[in-house]
């Protein structure tokens, strides 16, 4: 599976430095297996690659998803704000921070995404009472699944 | 001598080693997790192996995993990279268990300097100064170390390292609370509650030093400043550290070596220390037993490539550099460019980069892997790439920076390139010479 790419980044900052003396503006390498551009910008110059599309491109996000498509009638669903995983409590072995029947407010603390090494918070979003978590703890989640149902106030 | 190295990490990286293994005629193996396989390092690699699952610990963190993966790849030996596996005893131990050179130390420098508590004891053996403070068997050994050293104080894990897992504290009443949560963070993080105690010094500069070592002989290829730092993770780097008197700089740059020489050290290595803003005075906080993510900007003003050292190292050889052959010539800045809103308090933004132009040019150098349509995945860290601009002086260096960061331009995800144009434009770091607390006044442009 190995693309050679022939251009080393040596010789990348060759090219901008040979067109800097040059009238012209664009370098655009296109092969088989990759793009190269390489432009001026303002008072500097750009480098830009693009891979063949042609190679098998890997799903980034293979997540085993939990989400519900639909929020019930009169609810309001707190959707993930970002994918990762989902954390019902604030460590392991510590109490949740809501349990069906809490009442939130739009800035009560639902819930932990961890996503990339960091732990982001989901808040409720709206004002009212919890009545059904949808997704099970340290569940990994997509951007936009529904982890809780809140009935407003 | 090596000819398969199998790269047991991805991103940037990855990429990283990849070229100097290229440039020595090794056959360079990547081991890719799932989401990692059509990534631009495993496109360039020779030879593409799948190491596991997307989430880290089934894939880089297993040592098993990892080590099939090399066996059956037929590797020489592996390089670790940074983060994932790269201190790691055990995998290092696993590595030789399986007849592959671990490219990195040896395993008693791995578990000297890999728990930060023993570290500290071992620097005052080797004659280094440590930051007030010391251990703490428990929570009430804590709170007497914590009151005799005076506030503030900064709890740190014992197995920590790399910034993470340290909390401030300010107050005495805030101690005890604290402590129970350094603990149980450090568990949860490190699997070792261990913490300990040093005291919080509030005018510092991080200064850390390069070293090389190949068992009997170490020499320091000059320091680096990483004071610009978010909750103990560096944003910005810079060589040499700036505006230190040569007197001073050279008694940090010794003491890097005096402890590299003490454990006998084999491969790169970056000795980390504490200086007072004011005085210099320095003080020995830890030591990294692996290549650091901000290694170019010592290889931008030596000239040394820092992998193809650790590669000849690993495979048996003396160290053919002598200090004396150690000049830097000029200044070397590094941004780190995260895909991560800085608008949203550093929220972390995967996605896909649907346009990804990155500078080019004189004194200009780019370490990333991410092309136009490349995909951040949600499994791994932020770092998308790595600006680095060098220049005869500070002050060319800091205007290359300046229209670098004009012509990068990254779309479809957020990226902190708009925080490192509004460091570059703060007179404090034009200035140089920042201390820790430079990003608490930072204005949000």
């Amino acid at each position: 599976m190995s693309v050679e790419l022939p251009l080393s980044p040596e010789d990348v900052n060759e090219i901008a430095t040979i067109l800097d003396g040059s009238s012209y503006d664009r370098l655009d390498i296109r092969t088989s297996r990759f793009r190269l551009r390489v432009e001026r910008s303002g008072e500097g110059w750009s480098q830009e690659w693009s891979l063949d599309e042609g190679a098998e491109v890997a799903v980034a996000a293979t997540v085993s998803v939990s989400t519900v498509a639909v929020v019930p009638e009169g609810l309001e669903g707190v959707a993930a704000p970002l994918p990762g995983t989902f954390y019902h409590a604030p460590q392991p072995g510590a109490p949740p921070f809501v349990a069906v029947g809490d009442v939130v407010g739009p800035d009560s603390v639902i819930g932990i995404i961890e996503t990339m090494k960091l732990m982001n918070p989901v808040h409720a979003g709206c004002a009212g009472r919890v009545v059904d978590v949808c997704v099970d703890n340290a569940t990994m989640v997509d951007s936009g699944a529904i982890l809780m149902h809140i009935q407003p106030a | 001598m090596i000819r398969r190295l199998f790269i047991a990490n991805r991103g940037e990286i990855a990429f990283r080693v990849i070229r100097t293994a290229r440039r020595l005629g090794m056959t360079s193996i990547l081991g890719a997790s799932e989401a990692d396989l059509s990534s631009w390092p495993a496109r360039d690699a020779d030879e593409v192996v799948w190491v596991g699952p997307s989430p880290s610990p089934q894939s880089y963190l297993s040592v098993d995993a990892v080590i099939a993966a090399a066996k059956a790849a037929r590797a020489d030996a592996i390089h670790p990279g940074y983060g994932f596996l790269s201190e790691n005893a055990a995998f290092a131990r696993a590595a030789a268990a399986a007849g592959i050179i671990f490219v990195g130390p040896e395993v008693s420098s791995l578990e000297a300097m890999g728990d930060k508590l023993m570290a500290r004891k071992v620097g005052i053996e080797a004659g280094l100064p440590v930051v007030p403070g010391g251990e703490a068997a428990d929570k009430a050994q804590a709170l007497v170390r914590a009151n005799a050293t005076g506030f503030p104080v900064l709890l740190k894990a014992v197995s920590g390292g790399g910034g993470k897992g340290m909390k401030r504290v300010d107050r005495v009443e805030d101690l005890e609370a604290s402590i129970d949560m350094a603990m149980a963070e450090a568990q949860a993080s490190f699997g070792d509650p261990r913490i300990y105690v040093e005291r919080f010094i509030a005018s510092g500069r991080h200064v850390e030093v390069q070293v090389l070592g190949d068992g009997e002989t170490a020499i320091h290829l000059g320091t680096r400043d990483c004071s610009i730092q978010r909750r103990f993770q560096k944003l910005v780097e810079e060589a040499p550290a700036p505006l230190i008197p040569d007197d001073k700089r050279a008694a940090i740059e010794t003491a890097a070596v005096n402890l590299t020489r003490h454990l006998n050290y084999r491969g790169a290595g970056t000795v980390e220390f504490l200086v007072d803003a004011e005085t210099f005075d320095f003080f020995f906080l830890e030591m990294n037993a692996r290549i650091q993510v901000e290694h170019p900007v010592t290889e931008e003003i030596t000239g040394v490539d820092l992998v193809e050292q650790q590669l000849l190292i690993a495979d048996g050889n003396r160290l053919t550099l002598t200090q004396d052959m150690v000049q830097a010539d000029g200044h070397a800045i590094e941004v780190r460019i995260n895909a991560e809103s800085w608008a949203d308090d550093f929220r972390p933004s995967p996605g896909t980069a649907t346009h990804a132009a990155w500078p080019t040019g004189a004194g200009v150098r780019v370490d990333t892997h991410m092309p136009s349509g490349g995909v951040v995945p949600p499994f791994y860290d932020s770092l998308l790439g790595k600006l680095i601009v060098r220049g005869a002086t500070r002050e060319q260096a800091v205007a290359r920076l300046t229209a670098a960061l004009d012509v990068l331009n990254i779309e479809g995800i957020s990226t902190t390139a708009d925080l490192h144009r509004a460091i570059v434009r703060d007179p404090r770091f034009q200035a140089g010479g920042v201390d820790t607390r430079f990003f608490e006044g930072l204005t949000h442009g």
